[in-house]
């Protein structure tokens, strides 16, 4: 079938994501909208700031600094807008003007007119924006499941790895999942290879300290 | 080879340090003060003098001599600050004032010397000032030269407190005086070893010996202790204002309308420093109100701040907090600006095609934060400790990064990786049950009462999940010694039905959420 739009260009996007993304990766001026998931928006959004754009974060009080750093987002080219309030949507206009990459989360819904504002904006500035939660015009909705933690059991151990499965679908054509690493032992995002077998939760020896911690 | 030597007037203030700390920082007068610099006495008062402190004592000899002893850091850049306000009211009264040292300036005395008929008059015109200013004790010396100048001021006693030494008469005032008194450590204990004592002894060595001997500097000495002090006095050029100040009348209630007062001023700000090769980089805005309420804070600016920035930076502070449109507690009456810093202008040029796509990025920000309040865009940190909460930091854009704490310490205790993505601004409280369905608790032994076995991210309980995994408790006792900040506390994972995994911290018996692993 014959593409309705212009050839966009893509965003530095992680590969293991990008395979399952409609046109092969993260599409500039385009909206994405993801389940509730902070490490796959970390995983998404990592790509792109590794390779030097700016990001922000409108709406998200709770976004995980530390764990963004150890994915691999620069927090140099980090921008929080923790409590935007009612402005949200001047705020994340705002932000698309001057960033490539901005990820919002509504409080409420705004007017068809607005979002068709806000989506001729980003197709100018040629931004991404990623919605947490559900966004009428997005490109592909990303949402995870069947996450399994591993290196902790009952009682001892403690979480070390996950693997998910990451399920992309748009509004035309079946949905697209793959088994993903989220994240591996060594805080990556990986592919799951196709013979690993299922994983079962292992533990992991690790100390437990038995004592208090007394800081000194 | 020698300019002629003019005749100079020199203002000393005897214990400047004293007196500028005193200034700043009130004292009962007569108590004994002494000033500590690196540990050991660099200034002391005249009643502590009178008990035997003296300067270059320890000051654990200099309390034990006198053990009433009140004792503050020595600041140099007080000294500076408060002797500037004096110089600058002494240049109102004569011009062309040179500042030595923080308590000595010299002024060339001819000037002055004619307007009050007499030399004598116009040291005493100086010393009526300086009373006036609330600055006592000080003392006048008139002669040939400041060094000369100096020397009669720092002889002028308490009754007759200006000294005036005859044109010509210089060497002869000088004769007597130690030789302890030039300013060259070393060349003044080799004098003494070869038994000169005072100025007139090294006066009356040949000059050509004593250059050939002790080289440039020797010879200026030698001049010096001679009496023919040539250096010119170079009066300071006053700095320029570059602060900016509105005051409104009446006082205005309105954020708005102190915004739009400032505006003005705030150009008037921007252009004094152009016109000046310079742009302000921090700048600090003073606000005065009705009520008498002063508020004082410091702005910085990544790049240097245009007219507009000065005065979204007055609205910030008048806002306060990040509410927008409010009220303010009592009517605004002053509006000061300070530059804190400044730079020359031509490292903050434009270049030819723009200075990248960072100036773009500033513009947007500014433009939020101008909407949302200071605090409201922020750039984030890894800080260090041990809780999720301390290990990120938040510094609202355009600051300065400071973290608190340091983030490659090692932290025993923190969590182990991977670190949780989604951190709970304020831990909200969950229950964790045990498999009768009761709360599970820690005894003071860290011994678990039950393992958790169902578990519900609400605070009522309900929306309860079967808990496949966990791992804990791991306590956390941090400050134990500090009553008010001591903080202990258990911590779990734990992983739900679900997939999802939480970390929660258990204090007392009272169970939370801090972050999840989504």
């Amino acid at each position: 079938m014959q593409e309705t739009k212009l050839d966009t260009r893509l965003l530095p996007t992680h590969p293991a994501i990008a395979s399952l993304l409609p046109g092969g990766g993260l599409k500039q001026g385009a909206m994405y909208s993801l389940e509730q998931s902070a490490t796959l928006l970390m995983a998404l959004i990592a790509g792109p700031s590794r390779a030097g754009s700016w990001c922000g974060v409108v709406g998200v009080p709770e976004f995980g600094v530390e764990a963004a750093a150890s994915f691999g987002v620069d927090l140099e080219r980090l921008v929080l807008v923790p409590n935007p309030g009612d402005q949200w949507l001047a705020v994340t206009a705002a932000i698309a003007d001057v960033m490539p990459v901005v990820v919002a989360r509504p409080p409420q819904r705004a007017s068809d007119g607005n979002l068709a504002r806000l989506a001729a904006r980003l197709r100018q500035r040629g931004s991404t924006l990623i919605v947490l939660g559900a966004w009428p015009q997005s490109e592909a909705m990303l949402s995870l499941s069947d996450s399994q933690w591993g290196g902790i059991g009952r009682g001892h151990g403690h979480l070390t790895a996950r693997q998910a499965t990451v399920t992309v679908s748009t509004r035309l054509g079946r949905p697209r999942s793959a088994r993903l690493w989220l994240p591996d032992p060594e805080l990556q995002f990986t592919p799951m290879s196709s013979q690993a077998p299922v994983p079962v939760p292992v533990p992991v020896p690790v100390r437990v300290p038995a004592e208090y911690l007394r800081a000194v | 080879m020698s300019a002629p030597i003019a005749r100079s007037m020199v203002l000393w203030v005897p214990d400047w340090p004293i007196v500028a700390s005193t200034r700043v920082s009130p004292l009962q007068t007569g108590l004994p003060l002494a000033l500590i610099d690196k540990g050991q006495v660099f200034a002391c008062s005249a009643s502590a003098r009178a008990e035997g402190v003296k300067r270059g004592l320890r000051v654990r000899e200099a309390q034990a001599r006198c053990p009433g002893l009140i004792v503050r850091a020595y600041e140099q850049q007080l000294d500076q600050r408060t002797f500037e306000t004096v110089v600058t009211e002494v240049e109102e009264l004569m011009p062309g004032v040179q500042l030595l040292r923080p308590g000595i300036c010299a002024i060339r005395s001819r000037g002055p010397a004619r307007y009050y008929a007499g030399e004598k008059p116009a040291g005493l015109a100086l010393v009526t000032l300086l009373d006036q200013l609330g600055v006592p004790g000080s003392r006048v010396g008139i002669a040939d030269g400041p060094f000369t100048a100096e020397q009669a001021a720092r002889t002028a006693t308490h009754v007759r407190r200006v000294r005036v030494v005859p044109e010509g008469n210089a060497a002869e005032f000088l004769r007597d005086l130690p030789v302890s008194l030039i300013d060259d450590p070393p060349l003044i204990v080799l004098l003494r070893r070869l038994g000169i004592m005072t100025l007139g002894d090294f006066a009356a060595l040949p000059a050509d010996d004593v250059a050939g001997r002790f080289g440039e500097g020797g010879a200026r000495l030698h001049a010096l202790s001679g009496g023919l002090d040539s250096r010119p006095i170079v009066p300071r050029i006053p700095p320029e204002e570059l602060d900016v100040q509105v005051a409104f009348e009446p006082a205005l209630d309105r954020v708005d309308q102190v915004t739009f007062g400032v505006r003005t001023v705030a150009d008037d700000f921007v252009q004094g420093l152009v016109g000046q090769r310079l742009v302000c980089t921090a700048l600090r805005v003073e606000i005065e109100t009705e009520l008498g309420d002063y508020s004082e804070r410091s702005w910085l600016h990544p790049r240097s701040f245009t007219a507009a920035d000065v005065v979204d930076r007055v609205r910030w502070q008048l806002q306060g907090s990040a509410e927008v449109d409010s009220g303010l507690r009592s009517g605004v009456t002053r509006v000061r600006i300070v530059p804190e810093s400044v730079d020359a202008i031509a490292h903050h040029e434009v270049g030819l095609f723009g200075a990248g796509p960072d100036e773009r990025i500033h513009h947007g920000l500014s433009r939020v934060q101008s909407m949302l309040g200071h605090e409201g865009v922020v750039t984030a940190m890894v800080s260090g400790g041990r809780t999720l909460a301390d290990r990120q930091a938040t510094i609202p854009w355009g600051d300065r990064p400071l973290t608190p704490r340091n983030p490659v310490e090692p932290w025993p205790g923190q969590l182990p990786k991977p670190f949780p993505s989604t951190v709970f601004p304020t831990p909200h409280p969950v229950h964790v049950f045990g498999p009768g369905g009761v709360s599970v608790t820690v005894s003071d032994r860290g011994m678990l009462s039950a393992p958790p076995a169902r578990f519900s991210p609400a605070a009522s309980g309900r929306d309860a999940r079967e808990v496949m995994a966990w791992a804990g408790p791991w306590p956390v006792a941090e400050r134990w010694w500090d009553a008010a900040a001591a903080h202990t506390a258990h911590r779990f994972q734990v992983v739900d039905d679900r997939g999802i995994a939480w970390l929660l911290v258990l204090v007392g018996d009272e169970w939370s959420a801090e972050a999840r692993y989504d």
